[in-house]
């Protein structure tokens, strides 16, 4: 659904610390979030995402700063007034309750007449797939069935908006991947505001309209998926966003970055001259040629075969390149390796510089992301 | 891990099976033979004998009190294990060994207290004089019987309760906020659900202490209330020479299949509960 300028949540300087924690959990959150809009909190396990939507959600008051609902500010209206659902991160299903009358809680609450109850309830079994397993137990369902029942029990109200609290994460991949589509065209269909919480980069770009980047209590970027992965605003949403090479570089003038005393044309301007920056290059983004038509000489260090294409880490000078290419290479051969203006992406420094860099400590069993995102992070 | 063989399984419960069949079958063959056999034949008289003026009326009185009791310690103790399961867990502790403390004294030296405490010249008829009311006569009457069993057993009741709320996830009070419940309603339609099986319990171990119980009718009584347990421990006492062990035998096998199939029926109760529907 397209992006309309109707600011439906807004958030403005909130901060939040815990009485047993000796560090602000968030730092003076601003963020804006629009109609029919689909937004994901990402970011590694603490750094205030979970948070941030229990704020929205009612079930935290934060210390300062507003929470504004339609122009409103409803800083301290409980969850029970507040016209959101959210779908929690363990489902949280009435186990006393079979199916149905899951799904049917928040209508019987409201007090909505039984027909029409009924109906309602119907026709989300039939928008999550469960028709035929109304009368179930929901302790005997699978955990994507459950997650179904989860969702038809926060859309069966229309909430003005959907509050997502890594609802996928303890899915296994495949079904996932299934329920990442199903619940982009249900926000698609029903044109609800959905905001979703992961630690999933993967997930936060295939789903979202608007990624929020968080890490460490502040909002490092916002943006569509697009910018969020081509023009990241700092090292941080560089490393945390997909792979990248991260490397300090000097900004000579507008469209000219020197890297390791070479000088490279790239794209970017808007630097004062001879700035100090980091400069982030993908992995796809650079071509391996033979040494004499390179731009930059290095030497294999590994290749590793990843089904669609090949991870090469090449050493040039001491820092270690990853490069992502279908062409084959072999540990020992010495390359050349070719760096187009627009594979360049020139940051500012920040507090990041320098704690991501190159691949010197790359394994192949580590991961990026965070594993144990499933903890609730307050 | 690796499963014990059926071998090992037999040998591990083996002490645990000679426990049970030593100190509760055997007991148990012994009420049941004493209860229907006089000299090694069988018999219905001693059964018969709960059908008696005197002691059917024992019997009902304890009922009526003993469910007096059960529903009033419900009452005190539903709300109390709430607000108790909501404190911060470190007063929760605090307030746990407050409920409990009181049952590391023996039972018998509180009830005596509790008698000294109502009696014509305990503490509360010298305070009730200060205000110029007359003494009032409280040891004696039902009700004195009634406040006995409360005290003795409410904490029997709170803890199965109180348990049975600290179980339920916070998550589902969360869902419970979200979607739309005041605190009432969060209360009604999932606190007090998803609390039945403690309650149940708590039920159970009130009641039938209470039903069975002599000491505390004697004592807050000065022997003019006779509950059923109370009839059981004259028969045994008293008459043990004259048939007096079998009758007692008798009334406590009666007493007991009665508590049985209240059991039964209060545990059917909590199940349909559990799988049926709050509308």
């Amino acid at each position: 659904m397209a992006k309309n300028e109707n600011k439906i949540i807004e958030l403005k300087n909130v901060t939040m610390q815990f009485p047993e924690d000796e560090h602000q959990v968030l730092k003076g959150i601003n963020l804006d979030i629009y109609d029919n809009e689909f937004v994901t909190l990402l970011g590694p396990s603490g750094c205030g995402k979970t948070t941030t939507l229990r704020i929205i959600g009612g079930f935290l008051t934060p210390d300062t700063g507003d929470v504004i609902f339609n122009g409103k500010k409803i800083n301290a209206q409980p969850p029970h007034l507040r016209p959101f659902n959210t779908v929690f991160q363990r489902y949280a299903l009435f186990p006393h309750l079979n199916v149905f009358e899951n799904i049917a809680f928040g209508l019987r609450v409201a007090k909505v007449p039984k027909e029409e109850a009924n109906k309602r309830v119907n026709d989300m079994l039939d928008i999550v797939g469960l028709r035929g397993k109304e009368h179930q137990d929901v302790n005997a369902l699978s955990g994507g069935q459950q997650q179904r029942v989860a969702i038809a029990r926060a859309l069966v109200n229309r909430p003005k908006v959907l509050l997502l609290d890594e609802p996928l994460a303890a899915l296994d991949l495949r079904l996932r991947k299934d329920m990442q589509n199903e619940l982009k065209s249900i926000q698609e269909s029903l044109g609800i505001t959905f905001i979703f919480v992961t630690h999933d980069q993967e997930e936060a770009l295939s789903m979202s309209d608007t990624v929020v980047v968080m890490d460490n209590g502040n909002i490092q970027q916002i943006g569509t998926p697009k910018d969020i992965y081509n023009e990241p605003k700092n090292a941080f949403v560089a490393d945390f966003i997909g792979e990248s090479n991260i490397i300090n570089g000097v900004m000579v003038r507008d469209k000219l970055v020197r890297l390791d005393s070479r000088d490279f044309v790239c794209l970017d301007s808007g630097f004062s001259p001879m700035e100090p920056v980091d400069v982030v290059i993908r992995p796809e983004d650079v071509d391996i040629v033979p040494l004499e038509k390179g731009m930059l000489e290095g030497e294999v260090t590994s290749v590793t075969f990843k089904g669609v294409h090949y991870e090469i880490i090449i050493d040039v000078c001491g820092f270690k390149w990853m490069i992502q290419t279908t062409d084959e290479s072999f540990v020992g051969d010495r390359v050349g390796l070719v760096i187009e203006p627009d594979a360049i992406h020139v940051m500012k420094k920040s507090e990041y510089s320098g704690k991501f860099g190159d691949y010197s400590t790359f394994s192949d069993e580590m991961d990026e992301v965070p594993l144990d995102g499933k903890e609730a992070e307050n | 891990m690796k499963k014990h063989s059926s071998k090992t399984t037999a040998l591990l419960n083996a002490p645990y099976a000679l426990w049970s069949a030593v100190f509760i079958i055997v007991p148990l063959f012994f009420v049941a033979y004493y209860s229907f056999f006089r000299d090694g034949s069988f018999t219905l008289e001693y059964i018969g004998k709960f059908t008696e003026k005197n002691n059917l009326s024992a019997f009902w009185l304890s009922v009526v009190l003993s469910v007096l009791a059960t529903v009033i310690s419900l009452v005190i103790a539903y709300p109390f294990s709430y607000f108790l399961s909501r404190l911060t867990p470190s007063s929760q502790k605090i307030q746990m060994v407050l409920i409990m403390l009181p049952m590391w004294m023996n039972m018998l030296v509180r009830t005596y207290s509790w008698s000294n405490i109502l009696e014509t010249n305990g503490i509360v008829n010298k305070i009730l004089s200060l205000f110029g009311i007359a003494p009032l006569t409280m040891l004696g009457s039902k009700g004195a019987v009634v406040l006995g069993m409360v005290y003795n057993y409410l904490p029997y009741m709170i803890l199965p309760i109180y348990t049975a709320m600290t179980k339920i996830d916070k998550p589902l009070l969360d869902a419970a906020d979200d979607l739309g419940c005041t605190p009432w309603e969060k209360l009604k339609r999932v606190i007090m659900p998803l609390s039945v099986p403690g309650v149940i319990s708590g039920i159970i171990m009130v009641f039938v202490p209470s039903i069975s119980t002599f000491y505390i009718s004697q004592r807050m009584s000065n022997g003019n209330i006779v509950l059923i347990g109370d009839v059981i421990e004259t028969q045994i006492k008293e008459y043990y020479a004259d048939g007096g062990l079998n009758v007692g035998a008798a009334m406590s096998f009666v007493l007991m299949v009665i508590i049985l199939i209240c059991t039964f029926i209060m545990n059917k109760f909590s199940d349909e509960d559990n799988g049926g529907m709050v509308v």
